[in-house]
């Protein structure tokens, strides 16, 4: 409606003109620290827990699953398509709906869940961060819908900060629509400061770390 | 001082509950906010700020160029780029596109700047439904009342006023623990996300080089704002654009921190277009709305300009004496606090509320924590310059029209202006018949003689022609 006349007044008040370069940007600040896997894993499992999220260590990905299995017993669970969970043979545990490419049928059924599980393209251990990035292999909605949310993530997709993960994807928006990042568990501070998780995302969160 | 600043302050003041309310909420998240920055926790905070600073100020002074740029980028990932100049144009665009859709009810996400065109009260008016999802939001909205804080809308609010706002307006029984307040929101408001045709959000980043809307968040009503309906609108200001992805970095580390003391917020969502190929969710379209509705006017003057750096994270309200004590809704306009005082008298026009920035002791605490480094008491300094400057020449101009008020009184009361002339004759110096060159001694006053200082009169004549004419 008013593109022409809001940008030409921008251009009018900065004393530019159409077309004209930018200035040179300030340099990009990004520090990547070098840290091993295991300090990584460990601040990890402390951020995460210090947010009141559930943190497991394992060997292997069969390991992840018979976790996991424990953990959805008796539960309804959806499960991404992300590759990892079929390698871990997730997706063929009783309970577990998954392979749904359908957004109505998805939207339902994670409507209706208790557990969503994924995995994650990265995780953050500065700041016990999961990176969900929006794919075939990754719904949006299954990390939001349920009232818990499972992530499995192979300790090679840890990296330390947000400084690693924009060294590494310098533009998202490249690659997908939607890319999230999750730290903690829902939650409000909304009425009289107190704090309640799980207001409209899920309540809790659970991390198991394979390798 | 306007009479409703005076008493808004003044009631504000005589509510006990209410200032141990505001007192309490601020002081927490003020303490939160110092640890979560502290040289041992974030030991690099300060060039942080400076960083920020430095890539607020290059954003602003090239604009257009990454307003233009951010638009390509959004539409090359097949979302539309809309421009509006104030409330009207926000809303008749939402209205529009709700008629084209065919759409009836809304979901919002917190957006200060939907506040600011109030976007709700004009979709309502049309017959649409529109529910803001932000517990605190939502909260206000069923109390029909304006946030109180730009990160805690409800602070005002005890768990005793919402259990009697839900027990209102949602009819469910009086409950006043706070955990099942929060489950009877989440219940009410789930269905209105997967019923919803339209979700609008605000964003806290434009990227240019993405074209994607940054949006910060720690209940999970934005995702859902921006996933489950099957068109996403974000309304952003035009200063929110910033160059690179990269540059979201430096933000993100800064605002949870200087906003609630967390590291990062629950969620921190990277928007670009609508859900591409392959994907399995997420909205159909995608529309940002760059929303001007002042902000150009901010633009000219560098000082100032400033002013537009600001990221929303609320630190300067917490940590302000003055905020700390007359509360959120006794400012005049949306935004409150110190970014509120020099925001709102740019935006709105000086004269709008004189006191505003007056309404500060200029201790400079608002500067200090601001974490992209606005110099507030600098900006409150001038804009008071400002106000003095405006009321001088307001009160200059009032000499004037009077002047021209009682020369109008004279030139349409025939007999008045022949006494005026005759009184005029009488006391000109006379006698030699030459011109006046010196002010007569009764009209010796500043205006006059400015005037005269530069000119010189022909001495009146002994008959006016009125007498001439009645003597014919």
């Amino acid at each position: 409606m008013s593109r022409e006349n809001i940008l030409h007044k921008v251009r009018t008040a900065l004393g530019r003109s159409a077309g004209q370069p930018p200035s040179p940007p300030p340099p990009v600040r990004l520090r990547v620290p070098i840290v091993d896997t295991e300090r990584r894993i460990a601040t990890m499992t402390m951020r995460i827990e210090a947010l009141a999220g559930k943190t497991w260590r394992v060997a292997t990905a069969r390991d992840a699953c018979a976790l996991a299995s424990q953990f959805i017993e008796g539960k309804a669970a959806v499960a991404s398509n992300a590759p990892y969970l079929a390698e871990c043979g997730i997706v063929n545990l009783p309970g577990v709906r998954t392979g749904i490419r359908n957004v109505e049928e998805l939207r339902t059924l994670c409507a209706a869940a208790d557990v969503g599980i994924t995995s994650a393209d990265y995780a953050l251990s500065d700041t016990g961060t999961l990176v969900m990035i929006a794919s075939p292999a990754e719904a949006r909605l299954v990390s939001l819908l349920p009232t818990m949310h499972l992530a499995i993530v192979p300790k090679e997709r840890i990296l330390t900060s947000l400084d690693e993960l924009f060294t590494l994807l310098p533009r998202p928006a490249d690659q997908t629509s939607s890319m999230v990042l999750i730290t903690g568990p829902s939650r409000t501070a909304d009425i009289e400061q107190i704090l309640v998780r799980g207001v409209h995302g899920p309540g809790q969160i659970g991390v198991i770390i394979v390798g | 001082m306007s009479v409703e600043f005076d008493q808004k302050i003044h009631s504000t003041l005589a509510d006990a509950n209410l200032q141990l309310a505001i007192y309490t909420a601020t002081g927490r998240l003020k303490e939160k906010r110092i640890e979560a920055v502290a040289p041992d926790v974030l030991p690099d905070y300060q060039e942080l700020r400076t960083q920020a600073n430095a890539l607020k100020k290059h954003a602003i002074e090239n604009l257009d160029y990454y307003l233009e740029e951010f638009e390509r980028n959004v539409v090359a990932h097949g979302g539309k780029v809309v421009y509006c100049k104030d409330a009207t144009e926000v809303a008749d665009f939402v209205l529009g596109l709700a008629k084209e859709k065919d759409a009836r009810l809304i979901v919002k996400s917190k957006s200060m700047t939907t506040e600011e065109v109030d976007l709700n009260e004009r979709l309502e008016h049309h017959g649409l439904e529109s529910v803001e999802t932000d517990l605190g939001e939502y909260i206000l909205q069923l109390a029909h009342e304006k946030p109180y804080h730009i990160v805690a809308p409800a602070l005002h609010k005890t768990r005793y006023d919402v259990a009697e706002i839900f027990e209102k307006r949602l009819n469910v029984p009086n409950e006043v623990v706070i955990e099942k307040q929060t489950a009877i929101a989440r219940a009410v408001l789930r269905e209105k996300f997967l019923e919803a045709d339209i979700g609008i959000s605000g964003a806290n980043f434009l990227v240019a080089d993405s074209g994607a809307v940054v949006i910060i968040e720690n209940e999970g009503n934005a995702r859902l704002t921006t996933t489950a309906p099957k068109v996403h609108i974000a309304v952003a200001g035009i200063e929110k654009v910033i160059p690179r992805a990269q540059d979201v970095a430096t933000f993100l580390k800064l605002l949870a921190r200087s906003a609630t003391g967390q590291l990062l917020s629950v969620y921190s969502s990277f928007l670009s277009g609508p859900r591409r190929p392959g994907e399995i969710d997420g909205p159909e379209e995608f529309y940002v709305v760059l929303v001007d509705n002042g902000r150009t006017k901010l633009l000219p003057d560098k000082g100032k300009r400033q002013s537009l750096y600001c990221i929303r994270c609320g630190a300067c309200l917490n940590t302000c004496p003055v905020y700390r004590k007359i509360g959120g809704h006794s400012f005049p306009w949306v935004y409150s606090g110190p970014i509120g005082a020099i925001i709102t008298p740019q935006f709105m026009g000086v004269t709008h509320e004189p006191a505003l920035p007056f309404a500060s002791s200029l201790c400079g605490a608002c500067g200090e924590v601001c974490p992209v480094k606005i110099d507030i008491p600098k900006v409150l300094l001038d804009l008071r310059s400002d106000v003095k400057k405006t009321e001088a020449r307001e009160k200059q101009n009032r000499l004037e029209r009077l002047a021209y008020k009682v020369f109008a009184w004279v030139m349409t009361h025939p007999r008045i202006y022949e006494f005026a002339g005759r009184l005029a004759a009488s006391v000109a110096p006379s006698g030699d018949g030459g011109w006046i060159r010196s002010v007569p001694a009764p009209m010796n006053v500043p205006p006059v003689r400015a005037w005269l200082s530069e000119r010189d009169l022909p001495p009146p004549p002994s008959k006016s022609f009125r007498e001439m004419w009645r003597r014919r």
